[in-house]
């Protein structure tokens, strides 16, 4: 028992570390890791929300500049997580301090957690900041906060854990910023955040459904303005599938040392 | 030879094996022990395996086969309780640029589990000890070499490991910094840590060293205690520095002897044989001797032959115990 107490503590230890050491990272650059997303927020609402949203007319039964609240809030959560994890830990193997870390007693998922903890403060950072500077454009009163939070912290998770295995796979810089562009910023804008579903033709819609981002801007959606395009109960499934992949995957990779270890 | 995992040693390698993607065989059955308290110098050329051999026991690498035991712990089933007592200080530099020496240390303790009250503790003895105090909100891409190898020394005792592996802790630095360093890692040996020390600089291995172990091709091609090891020499060569200058070398002396210089002597006298016979036949021949010293360093002299010759086929009589 006591063995078990000390290894808690020693593990507990470098968790708080890792953690902080993550946190204290984005702090240090926050110029480049909390202002550009909100820089980039305001612009979606002056253009969408001020100038183009009064022609568009009421979404849902929600003005347009309050419809797309949601969905841009989670975008700064998803590129935040995102790309902090994948940059960090890219970073770290990159300069070979990663090692610092491979040669401690510290087990994989005080790793694993490390990282992903370091990505969604910066994430839920991020959206909260955009949220408050949403307030000043849009009516912002949030329906449910339980589930604003929940999702919040979900949606930092997939995609920390997206970055983390970005991170693991990337060998050059490049390879950390294809992902976000390519592919994760096109989800994004087919994930809703811009329109519901229900507008689409009935083959896109069912195309959107693959897109797991469609579920979180709709779980965000329900919470800020209490209206969905998809139920409460398959988007937590969705949100709760792709976290257990992509957390096993993750395990798996740093279990072979995939890219840290020869 | 039989090797144990007893607890006695500090680190205990069976059969380690690696096999890398491309094919290369960087070990073959390589195993050797070293008892705790040691100062073990493990000697090879480049890419002969001693950084795979020290990457595979710090985690660094994949094993592909083998057994690595670290006193007596085998690392594949209690990975934390053997990774704790090693501290590693790695051939490149591998800290994060943009962080202080204070902070490389704190995080490095923390991931360790040591609290960090007591990890400022220990960041503000070993800082000082190794000269870096002053420097300790510094970024460290601002730190000399010398400097940023001191840093990973520091960085690797902060959890007061039990066995330091060094690998080539002193490329690259300057001779006074080295020195200062070779002091510092006799002191912590003779306090108990056990040392594995990689490098080329084979006065280095010499001077700080108890026993040797060398590998070549991914194999152990010999394991000994440095005295044994020195009583193979054959030969010493010493360098004379003669009073008056002379252009040829005189015929009246048999020893092997070149002349360096109009002022230099380099002479070969065989291991046993006294050297006081040489002097006379010198002064003999008009030329006196004002001051001598030991030329080779008698381990690389003991290093070259060995990579010369097949290692096995040096018949060495004593083995380490």
């Amino acid at each position: 028992m006591k063995h078990v107490n000390r290894l808690f503590e020693y593990n507990g230890v470098a968790l708080y570390t890792l953690t902080r050491k993550e946190v204290a990272r984005f702090m240090r650059i926050w110029t480049q890791t909390l202002i550009p997303p909100v820089i980039t927020t305001c612009l979606y609402f002056l253009i969408f929300g001020n100038l183009i949203g009064p022609r568009i007319g009421p979404m849902q039964g929600h003005s347009y500049i309050d419809f797309i609240v949601p969905g841009l809030v989670l975008m700064s959560v998803i590129t935040g997580a995102y790309t902090n994890v994948a940059s960090s830990f890219f970073s770290a193997k990159f300069q070979r301090y990663i090692e610092e870390i491979m040669v401690s007693p510290s087990p994989n998922y005080v790793i694993l957690i490390g990282y992903l903890v370091g990505g969604m403060v910066r994430g839920i950072l991020v959206g909260t900041i955009v949220l408050a500077v949403s307030s000043l454009f849009a009516t912002v009163d949030i329906v449910s906060p339980i589930i604003a939070i929940t999702i919040f912290i979900l949606t930092a998770l997939v995609f920390s854990l997206g970055g983390m295995i970005n991170g693991m796979f990337a060998r050059k810089f490049d390879d950390i910023s294809i992902i976000p562009n390519f592919v994760l910023t096109p989800l994004i804008y087919l994930g809703g955040v811009f329109y519901s579903v229900q507008m689409l033709p009935e083959f896109w819609q069912y195309v959107s459904f693959a897109n797991p981002i469609l579920y979180v801007i709709n779980v965000a959606r329900f919470a800020f303005l209490g209206s969905s395009d998809v139920g409460m109960l398959a988007s937590f499934a969705v949100i709760g599938t792709c976290i257990a992949i992509l957390f096993t995957l993750c395990m798996i990779l740093l279990r072979r040392g995939y890219g840290i270890r020869e | 030879m039989k090797y144990s995992a007893g607890l006695d040693n500090a680190l205990s390698v069976h059969n380690l094996c690696k096999t890398y993607k491309n094919g290369r065989e960087a070990l073959k059955n390589v195993s050797f022990s070293v008892k705790e308290g040691d100062f073990y110098a493990l000697l090879g050329r480049n890419g002969a395996g001693k950084s795979t051999t020290i990457g595979i026991t710090c985690s660094l690498v994949n094993k592909s086969s083998g057994k690595v035991y670290v006193f007596g712990t085998d690392i594949d089933k209690d990975f934390q309780s053997a990774k704790s007592n090693i501290g590693l200080v790695p051939q490149e530099i591998n800290f994060s640029q943009f962080e202080t020496p204070w902070n490389i240390v704190i995080n490095h303790a923390g991931y360790y589990g040591v609290r960090r009250s007591l990890a400022e503790k220990q960041a503000e003895k070993y800082l000082s000890v190794l000269g870096l105090w002053s420097y300790r909100h510094t970024m460290s891409r601002k730190l000399s070499g010398g400097m940023k190898r001191r840093l990973m020394i520091t960085r690797a005792l902060m959890h007061e490991p039990r066995l330091l592996i060094l690998d080539e802790p002193t490329a690259g630095i300057d001779f006074e910094a080295r020195l200062l360093m070779w002091d510092y890692m006799e002191k912590i040996n003779r306090e108990g840590i056990t040392i594995i020390l990689t490098t080329h600089y084979l006065e280095e291995a010499e001077r700080l060293c108890r026993h040797v172990g060398v590998i070549e091709l991914g194999e152990i091609i010999l394991d000994i205690d440095m005295k044994s090891l020195f009583k193979h020499l054959q030969q010493e060569t010493y360098v004379l520095h003669t009073q008056q200058p002379i252009n040829t070398l005189p015929d009246a002396i048999t020893e092997p002897m070149r002349l360096r210089d109009e002022r230099t002597i380099e002479v070969d006298i065989p291991k046993g044989s006294h050297i006081n016979p040489l002097f006379e036949k010198l002064a003999q021949t008009g030329i006196s001797v004002v001051s001598i010293q030991n030329k080779s360093n008698r381990l690389e002299t003991l290093f070259m032959e060995l990579l010369k010759t097949e290692a096995t086929t040096l018949q060495l009589d004593e083995t380490r115990e």
